[in-house]
């Protein structure tokens, strides 16, 4: 039986998040807590193998150059299991992250508990979190944008729609947006 | 020499004679699909050629296909590849593999707009699978793969639940 990760399980807008303490390709550890002067993380589950991952690797990259110095890092997490999917092993990480230059943390998730906390199902996802006060509130869940084939084409940021409103301190106006993605491969039990 | 090259043409010809013609449907066209009454279970499953758990298990749905035929259970493979990789990607597929169930493409990019309809349990990711059968109030859905063990017990038991 593979473990099952489902709807009813996940993070709902507005739950706590759990912080996590996460292995990057660079080999260190890495926390939100690291980053005292966040605002706020754009958590992406990810992984090297998704085609629909690779249509967004570049505007992720984006989203954290674009981000990042307004307090709002990327910290991009594969919890992929290599057993299922070798391509996805740290040393591929390691790879891609170099191949691409990214300049966020590409974390790996090994024992996929950060995964199975948030309730993770697919690559490309975003959660959106939120610092208040000592907390990691959950904004946003979902897609990055409307179109994944073509940039150029969106017609909706969602991410970037959100931390706007945050800034402005408006509603945020979707706050989950389903999309297309590649399943996690969790570990079977 | 010739004979065998005209022989391999022929052969290679048929196949694509037989082969299905993948239909793209938007939407609505598929929600009417969903929607229609019939004695018939659909097995609708969710993949897409760069989906490689959903390629894996496409044998046990077309295994699926044959061996439930006689009870009225009729599969048919949802592709979620982008509709101009239709006939580069999608149809050499489906004549490569020799796909017998029914393969339809769903144009549909707004994504947000839809996935609800299939199932509110679906969160996006393929593969994925839905039993319908409207006339009997039959909507079930999992966001899984399957292996065909798992995968018959799953439509056995919806079966039963038809005639008990």
């Amino acid at each position: 039986m593979s473990m099952m990760v489902s709807a009813q399980q996940r993070y709902q807008v507005g739950d706590k998040a759990t912080t996590f303490k996460l292995m990057s390709t660079e080999k260190q550890m890495v926390s939100p807590e690291d980053y005292p002067d966040a605002k706020g993380f754009i958590v992406i589950f990810s992984c090297n193998t998704c085609p629909w991952v690779k249509l967004y690797e570049d505007r992720i990259e984006a989203l954290h150059q674009k981000f990042a110095p307004q307090g709002f890092p990327v910290l991009a997490i594969n919890a992929n299991d290599e057993a299922r999917s070798p391509g996805d092993s740290f040393e591929a990480m390691q790879q891609r992250a170099k191949e691409k230059g990214f300049t966020f943390p590409y974390l790996i998730d090994e024992t996929q508990e950060i995964a199975r906390a948030y309730g993770a199902t697919k690559t490309p996802e975003v959660f959106l979190l939120l610092k208040e006060g000592d907390e990691l509130v959950v904004k946003y869940i979902g897609a990055i944008d409307d179109s994944p084939r073509d940039a150029s084409q969106a017609s909706r940021k969602y991410v970037e729609e959100a931390i706007e409103a945050i800034q402005q301190g408006k509603a945020i106006k979707d706050t989950e947006v389903k999309a297309i993605g590649c399943t996690i491969k969790y570990r079977r039990s | 020499m010739k004979k065998l090259s005209l022989m391999v043409w022929l052969m290679a010809a048929l196949g694509a004679l037989n082969a299905q013609h993948v239909e793209v449907l938007d939407f609505p066209a598929f929600e009417q699909r969903l929607k229609t009454h019939s004695d018939t279970l659909f097995v609708y499953n969710f993949w897409a050629t760069w989906c490689r758990p959903c390629v894996k298990e496409m044998p046990y749905f077309e295994q699926l296909n044959q061996e439930f035929a006689h009870k009225k259970v009729k599969v048919v493979f949802v592709s979620l590849d982008f509709p101009d990789q239709l006939e580069r990607l999608v149809q050499p597929f489906v004549e490569k593999k020799n796909i017998q169930s029914e393969v339809v493409l769903l144009n549909a990019p707004n994504y947000n707009e839809w996935i609800d309809k299939v199932s509110p349990k679906w969160t996006g990711s393929i593969p994925a699978t839905l039993l319908s059968m409207p006339a009997k109030g039959i909507h079930d859905f999992k966001e899984q793969a399957f292996e065909y063990e798992e995968l018959s017990q799953w439509v056995s038991s919806t079966l039963n639940k038809l005639h008990p």
